[in-house]
């Protein structure tokens, strides 16, 4: 282990890892909304929108994020979407997690009990007001903890964005493998950073479970 | 810029090349990650304390950390210390351990759900304990969790477009290559997105016959 070395050049992995935490909460949050949009779309009453959720989930599933990302940066320009490296990264990686987010809250809402969204209605209210007032409260609290799963896992896919030369943690680190060629400490320091905020993140999480979850 | 696919049909053949290699290098590294996890699900649960806990140490870093940042370690860290693979025996090993230790949790959790009349059983009828494992506990154990281990192949076979990075011509290099002569970034990557859900679809169609065939009849 070469200490020194990790002495010098830990400040830049700092800021790098900085660089992450914002793609990581930039893309979970264009995430969300993907999710919410695309289990409205799935769950709709038109066939035309369920197919259209669908059809997003399966393609982008069926494909690597790897190359959606290429596609947008640098396919992009050719049909007129002129993106820097972070907006692409950004963008790109957020409708990604958007697809499997999608199916995490379809599968909390389809798990609430069919008798709660018809007792509401039983009870007078509306079909919108019963979703809303009933059966979206008791799917939020089951979607926390799945959604978790996928916001961890964004947190690593954010090291994709290396690939389109956003200097985030895991460009940073091929980096200086590349200067220094010591692969090993380069990746332990980065790792550390990386753990650090998957770390964090989960805390948050599990308090915000424990604070919805059911006596 | 607009599109123009008719550069396209010239470039087909490195294309299928390439998606050939990205099916070559997804079922090495499922093999891999498939037996790999069952080793490691029993190291973890079994090995002495010697041997365990650096390996939990292992598991643990390599959960926590990126897939991509996994890969420049493993092949800029064996050049490092004079080992000098193949960018594709680098791209597998990598990927293999990777999803190899996704695999070991999966398999540990079910392992440690078979019945513990099962082990008694079988000591009782004289076999001894790593026999009983064998062909006994983990047998079943495995079958339990053919399904997410399924998931995780398929996770595995998008994954495996990272590995262009470290030079491995799959399909994704093979995109790159044809881009790097044509100029047409967005034709090429469509088609190699193309490719994979194709490749995809075959695979969901096998692992769900496997599902099938490996699921309890009772």
């Amino acid at each position: 282990m070469d200490w020194e070395l990790i002495l010098k050049v830990y400040p830049y992995f700092l800021e790098a890892a900085w660089v992450t935490i914002q793609l990581s909460v930039l893309t979970v949050a264009l995430g969300l909304v993907c999710g919410a949009l695309g289990a409205a779309a799935r769950l709709s009453r038109f066939a035309l929108l369920r197919f259209l959720g669908a059809a997003y989930v399966s393609v982008i599933r069926g494909t690597p994020a790897l190359i959606q990302l290429f596609l947008l940066y640098f396919g992009g320009p050719q049909i007129g979407i002129q993106l820097d490296a972070f907006e692409a990264g950004v963008i790109g990686l957020g409708i990604n997690i958007g697809a499997y987010m999608t199916e995490t809250m379809r599968g909390a809402i389809i798990s609430v009990d069919r008798g709660q969204g018809e007792a509401a209605r039983t009870l007078g209210l509306s079909q919108f007001q019963a979703f809303r007032k009933v059966v979206l409260p008791q799917a939020l609290r089951l979607m926390i903890r799945p959604l978790g799963v996928n916001i961890n896992a964004q947190i690593k896919g954010t090291a994709l964005v290396a690939a389109i030369s956003v200097v985030e943690l895991t460009y940073t680190a091929q980096r200086y493998i590349g200067s220094t060629y010591k692969p090993f400490e380069m990746f332990m320091l980065s790792g550390l950073l990386y753990m650090a905020i998957i770390y964090a993140t989960g805390k948050g999480i599990t308090y915000l479970d424990s604070r919805v979850r059911l006596q | 810029m607009g599109l123009d696919f008719s550069v396209v049909p010239g470039w087909l053949d490195t294309i299928l090349l390439g998606g050939l290699w990205t099916i070559a290098i997804t079922l090495s590294a499922a093999v891999l990650s498939f037996v790999g996890g069952i080793l490691f699900a029993v190291i973890a649960l079994y090995a002495p304390w010697i041997v365990r806990q650096p390996f939990r140490l292992f598991a643990w870093l390599f959960m926590g950390t990126p897939l991509l940042l996994q890969l420049f370690l493993i092949y800029f860290g064996l050049i490092q210390i004079g080992i000098n693979l193949p960018a594709f025996v680098a791209g597998v090993i990598g990927l293999g351990l990777h999803f190899a230790v996704y695999n070991s949790e999966l398999i540990q959790t079910a392992i440690v759900a078979v019945d513990k009349g099962q082990m008694e059983a079988a000591r009782t009828l004289g076999l001894s304990r790593s026999q009983a494992l064998r062909k006994v506990v983990v047998p079943q154990a495995v079958r339990d969790v053919i399904p997410p281990i399924g998931n995780n192949m398929i996770a595995l076979l998008k994954d495996s477009a990272l590995v262009s990075v470290i030079g491995v011509g799959e399909l994704t290099l093979s995109a790159q290559l044809a881009i790097g002569r044509t100029y047409r970034p967005f034709e090429f990557y469509l088609v190699a997105a193309v490719c994979y859900y194709i490749i995809n679809l075959g695979m969901e169609a096998v692992l769900r016959r496997i599902e099938r065939r490996t699921a309890l009849s009772r």
